[in-house]
């Protein structure tokens, strides 16, 4: 049995590849490196964010490039590369059952506390 | 005899501002034609960490020589007959393979040299050479694993880099035979041959490229007697200066 897995992508993608057209994953274009995302840490103690992608033959490869490509002002000191076939993104389509229950739960907003004069930064 | 002291030390430190400018300046000839985008960047990045080397060690220079000279006369109006870059720098880049030897060849050579400089006597020169030392660590790293890269790569990208190595290794003897002046203003050269073409070796090695043997090596450039394409490297860096003197924007 053919076992058809739905590879969702995300961002700015053609139609084709949004999802939904069934399509299983298909194996990378050879001609074409692989994508990568990366993640820079901009300082230490922060987390680090997604800042873009890049394409490279190998992990070392894709650290250098983002090292060229997206610190070379100074953006951070530290460098995390995941190859784009393994992020798995949710279905735009299940965006209504998604996130629209939450829009009137506002009392998971920690906002309906009276914090004691003495607790700063909050 | 401070004078004649003096004058060797310009000459020296012009040969360092040239080797790293006229790579520069090769390199940067990829600006939009790199082979993939990621590419285009790194090697146009190094374009800049050398330019950014050669303004350093041109402005140490103006401030020896003194009167109205600056780093932007050195670069843009001297002749190719003052220009003292080794041969290798000036070479053409051919294909990808080609550039990143050249690169590979020169920052190895470049990384031995400025480790010597960095504890040197000369302050202003250790502490340049102090600076460029991390860049050049990264061009020696990237570098290198291109060489791997294409060198243990596919038949065809081991046929271009056997060819590359070809092509470059009859400039490689110049940068250890000193010229006068790095034998009274720098370090001895001759004394990290073997040190390089160990280094090499070990990087050709894993490449599964081999080292040329008994090649007759070219050399002149250091004294200004360069290659046929010196002329025209020289005739588009500096055809703005010398059409629209003093032109800035």
């Amino acid at each position: 049995m053919k076992i058809a897995i739905r590879k969702f992508y995300y961002g700015d993608i053609p139609e084709d590849k949004a999802g939904g057209a069934g399509e299983t994953a298909r194996s990378e274009d050879k001609a074409q490196w692989p994508l990568w995302e990366i993640f820079v840490r901009s300082k230490q103690g922060l987390d680090h964010k997604h800042v873009g992608s890049l394409h490279a033959t190998d992990a070392a490869m894709a650290i250098e490039n983002a090292r060229d490509v997206y610190t070379r002002r100074q953006e951070g000191i530290s460098i995390w590369a995941v190859e784009s076939k393994y992020i798995h993104a949710s279905n735009p389509d299940d965006a209504e059952c998604f996130y629209e229950p939450a829009e009137d739960k506002i009392y998971r907003h920690p906002t309906f506390y009276e914090l004691p004069d003495e607790v700063n930064h909050m | 005899m401070i004078a004649q002291m003096n004058s060797s030390l310009i000459d020296y430190i012009l040969h360092l501002a040239d080797n790293s400018l006229i790579l520069a300046q090769r390199n940067s000839e990829w600006c939009g034609h790199g082979p993939v985008l990621e590419q285009d960047i790194a090697i146009t990045n190094i374009s800049l960490d050398l330019i950014g080397q050669s303004r350093n060690v041109y402005q140490y220079a103006a401030k020896l020589i003194g009167g109205d000279t600056d780093e932007d006369k050195l670069a843009y109006l001297r002749t190719e007959r003052e220009f003292k870059n080794c041969l290798l720098v000036e070479q053409p880049n051919g294909d990808w393979g080609q550039t990143i030897l050249r690169q590979f060849l020169f920052s190895q050579y470049q990384y031995l040299l400025y480790e010597k400089l960095s504890s040197g006597a000369d302050e202003q020169l250790s502490a340049i050479a102090a600076k460029a030392l991390k860049e050049v660590a990264y061009h020696l790293r990237w570098s290198s694993e291109w060489v791997i890269r294409l060198g243990d790569g596919t038949e065809e990208s081991h046929d271009r880099m056997i060819k590359a190595v070809n092509e470059l290794w009859p400039y490689t003897g110049e940068l250890f035979m000193p010229a006068e002046f790095e034998l009274k203003a720098g370090p001895d050269v001759s004394a990290f041959a073997s040190a390089w073409l160990e280094k090499i070796k070990g990087v050709f090695g894993d490449a599964g490229l081999a080292v040329p043997e008994k090649v007759f090596m070219q050399s002149g450039g250091k004294t200004g007697t360069h290659t046929e394409h010196m002329g025209y490297i020289l005739a588009e860096m500096q055809t703005l200066q010398r059409t629209y003197p003093g032109a800035s924007w």
